[in-house]
């Protein structure tokens, strides 16, 4: 055990000790542990093995900047366990390992590494190529990372939305001053920091300075104390959106925040410096080292060698000294002494320093699972070590403090530009975008006094962005500036194994192999090596790769520039993303009657539609064939509430509908109805639908289905632009409609309404309004379903009543769907606008010539009607059947027309009619074969062709005389020549 | 997610508005060539710079016309074509 006594601010609740599972052992850690720090305390070193050669790993960075620790719980494949909160219960298992993480079967990959050089899967697994679903197998099975569970519980992840004045992205000093001077002028301020507890660097880099610690109580009560500041701990702001919104990640949820301005203090991230065995577990970062022991009281190691470059490393040296590590030597890569109060303090330990010095390599302890020792070197004047002055000293752990790269993914998302600063060997903001501010180490300031004006500094210009008040800190003078990291903390060794990037497991040499291959501007050079292709996105990696490319070419770490930063800062579970689906379902009033009858439902653009209605014994396409008679041969009810219904009246209504429109309304009479087309500027059909006339100046006029959304947006985009004098109301979701149809429509329509109905005082075409079951309602006769019909437009809340009551009023009323009205109107050879016709299609390729009024001054589309019309048709929509004894498959919608041996049209509708009792259809084929009479092929189902006979629609009642007849007329036709 | 200024009602989430296309001021039909109509009707130039955009405020049913440098994506101004202001 490695648990040390009570620290002040320790995170872990020693009265509440949680047992958990790894790799099927028990372990007990406390409250306010992760995995990584109770695994670490029960002396648990190796954590995890490597993607690529599955060496043994243990603690990096201890701040998600590395994945040596993935381990999985059965259900979340890749929790990184030195962030993950340990709960009890937990039954964890490493996920890169072949076996266990001491016996794993696949560590001979280490021993072949100068056989794995970089870029050797692109080299090697191409040919011969019959190979290659071999090679990507076992690579799959090599390179997968956890196993999915299929049967783990499903659940939803919520969404939230806040809004604030000021985010402030991270809680160290500087984030805490920032959000404590934004808090107290009056903003409100959400306050994120990924850590389960706010402090940042204060609450691990100590020393024996008191002074973080006492500041650190001191700004958590006047947070606190603060009602304008939100504080989120636990949470991370994972990317950068347009206009300062910010999607703030947490284990439960996404938020998604809209700041007016944004404080980004995200401070920095500790980098290792590359020598041979620099992976093994035990050698970590130096601020890893202080986490273990302030966070979670957790001894890192016994017996250190602290390899540093800065003033933190002899702050860590004394964290490490507090902590009862015996401290052998600090190595410093610099030349000049460290003058600070840490370094005194250091020496006033006894602590030995030796300086222009480098660890050469770490030596492996004969387990191969840890650090016996580490050789130290003198660095030359270009800091290549001097392997002739070796000197070997003892150690179980490594702390490194060689330098830092500034966290700021956020700000190069927002559009920041950055400047390299070879003075802090860093790179710094230099222009940020409006309401964009940077404050903080993450800023290129280091001395924590300076740190926390730093943060004051960017509330008032925060308060100034967002016109409040505010007044100018008092900005002391900066001490001397000192440089935090190292411009070259990278050891080259004969036998290599000296790691850049941990994720991926490249090492210094597989950079210069890359460079000489050419690979060498910093984008080509990611993408050859994998660079910051793993999961922590080059978080420790990524500057380390500038500085060795930087050297290589000879170049300044300025000129060739970062790889860009893109969302997210940390990998976000697909299932925060996932969320619920927003997308709308419309239904009609009708739609629980329709239910209650049984009728299956279909989708038709937003809406639910009944498709048919189910009969009890009944195949669909039975049920279907019973709806199609009964509106032939005595009256059907259809709801056709889903229609767009539009409205629009002034001095220009009449003008509107004649320039959208290709017909012509300024003769159509108040009280009749037109069939209308409308086209898009290039001539191709967008929409159909009924006008009618109800006054002068006032039309109301219906859409497709699908249409209504966008005709009525449209249209209102029209009048906005030819600046008409009219007025357009939608009352698509206002107003219900149904359809009667059948021979008998009339006579049953009669029963519940004493609105005159006989052919002369409503003919067909007429639009009327009158009372139906006690409602007043608009009544339009149109046939196109080919029968003598009514279609009843009235309010949408008393529809379900009269649509009882036109069925209660005579059995013969039989409800109807769309599968029934379509096979109806493909009878009649009415299209369908958007099944018939395609993105492409004319009116005069689909036999809509009729309705072109070209002689009008204008209307939309006209022009290039005009200009087609002087070319040749392309296509056409034609009417075809097969003969009445055919009995074999059926074509589908959509089978291809074949001419030989070439694609020349397809099919847009086709249904076996029980009206004429043979296949009938439409079809979209080159003109040529439009003739009626003409023979052509379909491909169906399984490549059979079949033939078929192009013919003139209509199919049924060529002449329309059934929806225009006198009920008189109809009943003596109906006797004589009962249809079907 | 990008904000968009209204004229009607002011400053919305962009979720809340469709795109209408370029404003375009459309040729005489009558006295356009047939090539002259068929590049207005189906060629566009997506060169960077300030353009003037059809948008519409869904909600509302507002149209109305934004003026975006299309490069940064920066709205300068939005107006309701009858008031546009003077160039």
């Amino acid at each position: 055990m490695t648990r040390l006594a009570p620290i002040a601010g320790e995170w872990i609740d020693r009265s509440h000790a949680i047992d958990f599972e790894f790799e099927g052992r028990p372990y007990r850690g406390f409250a306010g542990d992760t995995i990584t720090s109770a695994l670490w305390a029960s002396g648990v070193r190796v954590l995890g093995r490597s993607f690529k050669y599955h060496r043994p790993r243990g603690v990096l960075s201890l701040a998600n900047h590395d994945v040596n620790a993935l381990v999985a719980d059965g259900r979340s494949l890749h929790l990184r366990a030195d962030v993950t909160a340990l709960a009890a219960g937990m039954r964890l298992s490493p996920v890169n390992v072949f076996g266990t993480l001491a016996r794993d079967r696949a560590h001979l990959l280490d021993r072949f590494a100068r056989f794995l050089p970089v870029g050797f899967y692109y080299k090697a697994f191409f040919k011969p190529k019959w190979m290659f679903p071999h090679w990507e197998r076992a690579i799959r099975k090599l390179s997968g990372l956890g196993k999915l569970d299929f049967d783990a519980p499903r659940g939803r992840t919520p969404n939230r939305h806040a809004f604030c004045d000021v985010l402030v992205i991270g809680a160290g000093p500087s984030g805490m001053a920032a959000a404590l001077g934004a808090g107290r002028a009056g903003a409100r301020v959400i306050l994120v920091d990924e850590n389960a507890r706010i402090g940042g660097s204060l609450s691990y880099a100590r020393g024996t300075d008191a002074r973080p610690r006492e500041l650190l109580e001191r700004m958590n009560l006047d947070i606190a104390a603060c009602t304008g500041i939100r504080v989120m701990p636990a949470t991370f702001a994972a990317g950068y959106y347009a206009d300062r919104s910010f999607a703030l990640v947490d284990q439960d949820k996404m938020v998604k925040v809209r700041a007016r301005s944004v404080i980004v203090a995200t401070g920095v991230m500790e980098q290792p410096a590359a020598f041979r065995h620099n992976d093994l577990p035990g050698v970590m970062l130096a601020s890893a080292a202080q986490r273990l022991i302030h966070r979670y009281a957790v001894q890192p190691m016994q017996s250190a060698v602290v390899l540093t470059a800065n003033t933190e490393g002899y702050v860590a040296a004394l964290d490490l000294h507090a902590a009862g590590v015996q401290v052998n030597t600090i190595v410093d890569l610099r030349a000049d002494a460290e003058e600070s109060d840490a370094a005194r303090a250091v020496s006033e330990q006894g602590i030995g320093i030796m300086r222009r010095s480098c660890i050469f390599e770490a030596i492996v302890t004969p387990d191969r699972f840890g650090v016996r020792a580490v050789t130290v070197c003198r660095l030359n004047t270009d800091d290549s070590p001097d392997s002739a002055s070796r000197t070997e000293v003892p150690c179980d752990g490594v702390a490194m403090s060689v330098g830092f790269a500034p966290a700021n993914g956020l700000l190069h998302q927002a559009g920041a530009r950055m400047l390299f600063d070879e003075g802090i060997q860093q790179f710094v903001p230099n222009g940020l975008p409006a309401g964009v501010f940077a404050a903080g180490r993450v800023n290129g300031v280091y001395d924590l006094t300076t740190r926390l004006r730093d943060g004051e500094r960017a509330a008032a210009q925060a308060l100034e962005h967002l016109r409040m008040p505010w007044s100018a800190p008092d900005v002391p003078a900066p001490p001397a500036p000192r440089c935090p990291s190292f411009a070259y903390p990278i050891v080259e060794h004969p036998d290599g194994k000296n790691f850049v990037d941990f994720d991926e497991d490249l090492t210094v040499r597989d950079f210069a192999r890359a460079a000489q291959e050419g690979f060498d501007s910093s984008e080509l050079l990611k993408r050859y090596t994998t660079v910051g292709m793993g999961p922590s996105q080059g978080k420790h990696s990524n500057m380390n790769a500038l500085r060795i490319l930087a050297r290589i070419r000879g170049r300044s770490i300025g000129d060739l520039g970062t790889t860009t930063a893109r969302p997210f800062i940390h990998p976000v579970p697909l299932s925060h993303l996932a969320g619920r689906g927003f997308t709308p379902v419309r239904r009609t009033p009708l739609q629980c009657l329709h239910e209650r009858a049984g009728a299956v439902f279909m989708q038709a653009g937003v809406w639910l539609r009944p498709e048919y209605y189910a009969r009890e014994g009944k195949s669909k396409t039975e049920a279907v064939t019973e709806e199609v008679l009964a509106v032939r041969r005595a009256a059907g009810l259809i709801d056709v509430g889903t229609l767009g219904k539009i409205e629009v009246s002034g001095p220009d209504a009449c003008e509107l509908l004649e320039r959208v429109y290709t017909g012509r309304f300024q003769n159509l009479k108040v009280g009749m109805t037109r069939y209308a087309v409308m086209l898009d500027e290039a001539g191709v059909i967008t929409d159909d639908g009924v006008v009618a006339r109800l006054g002068e100046q006032r039309f109301y006029f219906t859409t497709t289905t699908t249409g209504s959304a966008s005709v009525y947006r449209e249209l209102q985009r029209y009048i906005a632009q030819w600046r008409l004098d009219c007025g357009i109301v939608n009352l698509t979701g206002a107003m219900a409609a149904m359809n009667l149809a059948g021979p008998r429509s009339r006579e049953i329509l009669a029963k519940v309404s004493d609105m005159p109905l006989d052919n002369n005082a409503f003919p067909y075409l007429g639009a009327r309004e009158g009372v139906i079951a006690g409602v007043v309602a608009r009544v339009l006769r149109v046939g196109f379903v080919g029968e003598l019909g009514f279609e009843i437009h009235l309010p949408a809340e008393l529809a379900a009543h009269v649509w009882d009551t036109l069925l209660a009023a005579d059995a013969a009323v039989t409800p109807f769907g769309v599968e029934a009205q379509r096979w109806l109107r493909l009878e009649k050879g009415h299209i369908i606008i958007g099944q018939d016709t395609d993105g492409l299609t004319t009116p005069l390729e689909a036999a809509l010539e009729w309705v072109l009024k070209m002689d009008k001054p204008f209307f939309v589309g006209q022009r290039s009607v005009q200009a087609m019309r002087a070319r040749p048709i392309k296509h056409k929509l034609i009417g075809f059947v097969f003969p009445p004894a055919y009995s074999g498959p059926s074509p589908k919608e959509c089978h291809l027309v074949i001419r030989e041996g070439e694609i020349a049209g397809r099919i847009t509708s086709v249904a076996y009619s029980p009206t004429l009792k043979q296949i009938i259809g439409l079809a979209m084929v080159a003109p040529e074969m439009a003739a009626p009479g003409s023979l052509f092929k379909i491909r169906v189902d399984g490549g059979t062709m079949l033939e078929a006979e192009a013919v003139a629609a209509p199919f049924y009642d060529p002449r329309g005389e059934r929806q225009r007849m006198s009920l008189a007329q109809l009943q003596a036709r109906y006797r004589s020549q009962e249809v079907a | 997610m990008k904000l968009l200024p209204c004229p009607i009602n002011g400053l919305r989430p962009i979720s809340e508005f469709i795109y209408g296309g370029e404003y375009r001021e459309m040729p005489n039909p009558d006295e356009a060539s047939d090539t002259q109509w068929a590049d207005y009707v189906f060629n566009r130039a997506s060169l960077p710079g300030i353009k003037k955009e059809w948008w519409y405020h869904a909600p509302s049913g507002t149209w109305f016309i934004a003026e975006r440098d299309v490069q940064a994506d920066v709205v300068q101004r939005t107006y309701l074509l009858s008031e546009a202001p003077a160039a």
